[in-house]
């Protein structure tokens, strides 16, 4: 298919359909309330459901019934709204049950700011709401990324049976850029039967239910929700490494649109002759640990410097996976302000001379 | 002549029963059940008219309301 | 000899959990009563809420979804939207409805989701062991109102049924009542024509029911049901507050 201009928001609506979501439960909030104004129109079109729930606690109430009810389900939602959603993730992670959100974050704490931001990390990857458990976190940089991400997340969310978070920011959601919905393909829904309520007429009853006043059921659940994180690790952990083959001296981690910004001030320092790459988590939630781990241990790797639109959430994740070898380079903007590539730049120049490397005379 | 049936392990001994009897079938007994519960027993079994309202006020269903041939029916529920 | 009164099919054969005469027992029978009735246990989904009916899905022979406290008229549209074949009803109690979920309760009627909502008025929190719900009576003593309920403090008892009956959305609102015999006939009418308008599409079906708490009241549950009519009745008047005739 050719492809077409299309603003974030809207791509991640068509995307959801495209993958055979034909029910949105949203409630509004800028940056990210065309998603929904998108649906509303799409979703009658082809026959789906949409319904602007009263807030977002409602809303992810009903995509906690209707993936209950055994159908793709999604709602979009930025930052506030994503902590109002903190119950029905951990309800939603308890029932095992498949259902995609995407969180457009913005600048925080707080009631914040509109602009992009990177500060609801930990509230992404360390579960968000009460109790032992994990979204799948997907982090994609660019407009066409979000869609093959929304496109992967059904079949992921329903090959865990668990909520599985997007992550975005308001400049994914509100710039156009070209879109081609066929480069990935989602793949068909698996049979419901076995836990959905779609009636009982000719099998057994299915509940949905989270309540475990045994402890020793709930113990067992949460041994199999390690478990399952345990296979989200080794089958679903993806990211991408740029620049990292020709032996660098320095590894850059940074995800979403921040890596945007990155790729273009390694580009610049390699003109000058830096020998630098990066490693973008395209998952936060399975974290890369151990490819960041490799790469830190590798003989010519002297130092990691992490950019983050944040106060350094990903940073003690990064930190974590070197085991503080050496000091972690960090440079951040926050509320809503976007790093310049030249501020960029001259951070990483000053962490090349503060590490001692070769730098511009490799 | 219709009979009502109490099952002594699953009444809990609220009463409702014996209130909602309009024939005072239904008492409570003296001894308990295994859960400790003084269960209710139809004392006059013969006096009962088959209206089926202990049944519809047990909160446990624990009593069951059978007739010979047809009942005659006092009230649509 | 022929049964005529017998557990009803929709039932699973576990004991409930409730306290001896909580009339939760009877609101659940006649519910399944009136899904043998209609012969719908395979299409029917109950949406347990959180409170003394928690495990109601323990005892209905239905596919059944729990939901967050309060929360039961969202996940019970989220279902009656993506399978509107289905007959989706909540249950819920006082606190569940009244308190953290009145945004829910107000916005489902609202919509008008073609779903049943069953009400369980007993003027307490049941399980969390008899605080002040927003149903209780005034001068109500309760765990959390222990010189009773002070209305300058906590406003008056919330009258759920007559606040839905206000909105302009078609919808069936009725009260009814579970503490006498005659009462619980009148309720099981009230609820079947609730599931009829469902299982017709015709509109949002709210059935408000008087209920007792002897535990947590502190009465035998003869006396409960006393005091229910000598206290809750006047307070809370029964019958058909709207019905999708209404203009």
């Amino acid at each position: 298919m050719p492809k077409i201009l299309m603003k974030g928001a809207e791509a991640i609506g068509e995307a959801a359909i495209r993958a055979g979501c034909l029910s949105y439960f949203g409630y509004p909030i800028t940056p990210q309330s065309e998603v929904g104004e998108y649906m509303s129109r799409r979703l009658p079109e082809v026959g789906g459901v949409f319904v602007q729930a009263e807030s977002e606690v409602a809303a992810s109430q009903m995509i906690y019934g209707a993936a209950g009810a055994g159908v793709r389900v999604m709602t979009t939602t930025s930052s506030p709204g994503y902590s109002l959603m903190a119950e029905a993730m951990s309800y939603i992670a308890a029932s095992e049950l498949p259902a995609v959100v995407v969180n457009i974050v913005r600048g925080g704490p707080g009631l914040g700011g509109i602009l992009p931001s990177q500060g609801d990390y930990f509230q992404a990857v360390k579960g968000g709401g009460h109790g032992d458990y994990r979204c799948l976190v997907l982090a994609p940089a660019t407009v066409q990324e979000f869609v093959e991400c929304v496109m992967k997340a059904f079949p992921l969310a329903e090959k865990y049976l668990n909520p599985v978070l997007l992550i975005g920011d308001g400049m994914l959601a509100q710039m156009m850029e070209p879109v081609d919905f066929d480069a990935v393909k989602t793949a068909p829904q698996l049979d419901v039967e076995g836990w959905a309520t779609t009636g009982c007429k000719d099998r057994p009853r299915n509940v949905v239910e989270c309540l475990w006043l045994d402890p020793q059921l709930c113990e067992d659940f949460n041994f199999e929700l390690i478990e399952k994180y345990k296979r989200m690790t080794a089958e679903d952990c993806y990211f991408e490494e740029y620049l990292l083959d020709d032996e660098p001296e320095m590894v850059v981690v940074a995800y979403g649109t921040t890596s945007r910004i990155v790729r273009t001030a390694i580009e610049e320092l390699r003109k000058d002759g830096y020998k630098l790459g990066m490693l973008r988590p395209i998952t936060l939630f399975p974290f890369p640990f151990e490819r960041l781990r490799a790469l830190s241990d590798a003989p010519y790797m002297k130092a990691v410097s992490v950019v983050e639109m944040s106060q350094g959430q990903m940073l003690e994740d990064v930190r974590w996976a070197i085991r503080d070898q050496y000091p972690v380079g960090f440079f951040c903007r926050m509320g809503g302000i976007v790093p310049s590539p030249e501020e960029v730049i001259d951070f990483l120049k000053k962490e090349f001379v503060t590490r001692g490397l070769k730098g511009a005379k490799s | 002549m219709p009979s009502v049936n109490v099952d002594k392990n699953i009444c809990k001994g609220c009463e409702h029963c014996n209130v909602a009897c309009p024939q005072k079938v239904l008492e409570m007994s003296k001894d308990i059940n295994e859960k400790g519960y003084f269960y209710s027993v139809p004392a006059h079994p013969h006096r009962c008219i088959g209206c089926t309202m202990c049944a519809l006020s047990c909160p446990d269903m624990a009593i069951k309301i059978k007739v010979h041939g047809t009942q005659y029916k006092y009230f649509s529920y | 000899m022929k049964t005529i009164f017998d557990r009803p099919e929709s039932m699973t054969k576990i004991e409930s959990h409730y306290c001896p005469g909580c009339t939760h027992g009877v609101a659940h029978r006649m519910v399944a009563e009136i899904v043998d009735e209609m012969g719908i246990r395979g299409k029917t989904v109950g949406i347990a809420p959180v409170g003394c009916s928690v495990l109601i899905y323990k005892y209905m022979d239905t596919d059944m979804q729990s939901a967050a406290h309060g929360r039961a008229p969202a996940v019970a549209t989220g279902v009656k939207r993506v399978r509107p074949d289905l007959c989706v009803y909540t249950y819920q109690g006082d606190g569940d409805l009244a308190s953290i979920g009145m945004g829910e309760i107000v916005h489902a009627a609202n919509r008008g989701e073609k779903i049943t909502v069953v009400f369980i008025n007993n003027a307490v929190y049941g399980m969390t062991g008899g605080q002040m719900a927003p149903t209780s009576m005034p001068g109500q003593k309760t765990t959390t109102s222990p010189k009773g309920r002070d209305i300058e403090l906590c406003g008056s008892p919330i009258r759920m049924a007559e606040l839905l009956s206000t909105l302009k959305t078609p919808s069936y609102v009725v009260r009814a009542s579970l503490h006498s015999p005659a009462h619980i006939v009148s309720s099981k009418k009230a609820l079947r024509q609730a599931f009829k308008y469902q299982l017709a599409g015709t509109c949002f079906s709210f059935v408000e029911l008087l209920s007792i708490c002897p535990t947590n009241w502190g009465f035998t549950p003869v006396q409960s049901n006393k005091w229910l009519k000598d206290t809750m009745l006047p307070y809370y008047p029964l019958g058909v507050f709207k019905t999708p005739e209404d203009k």
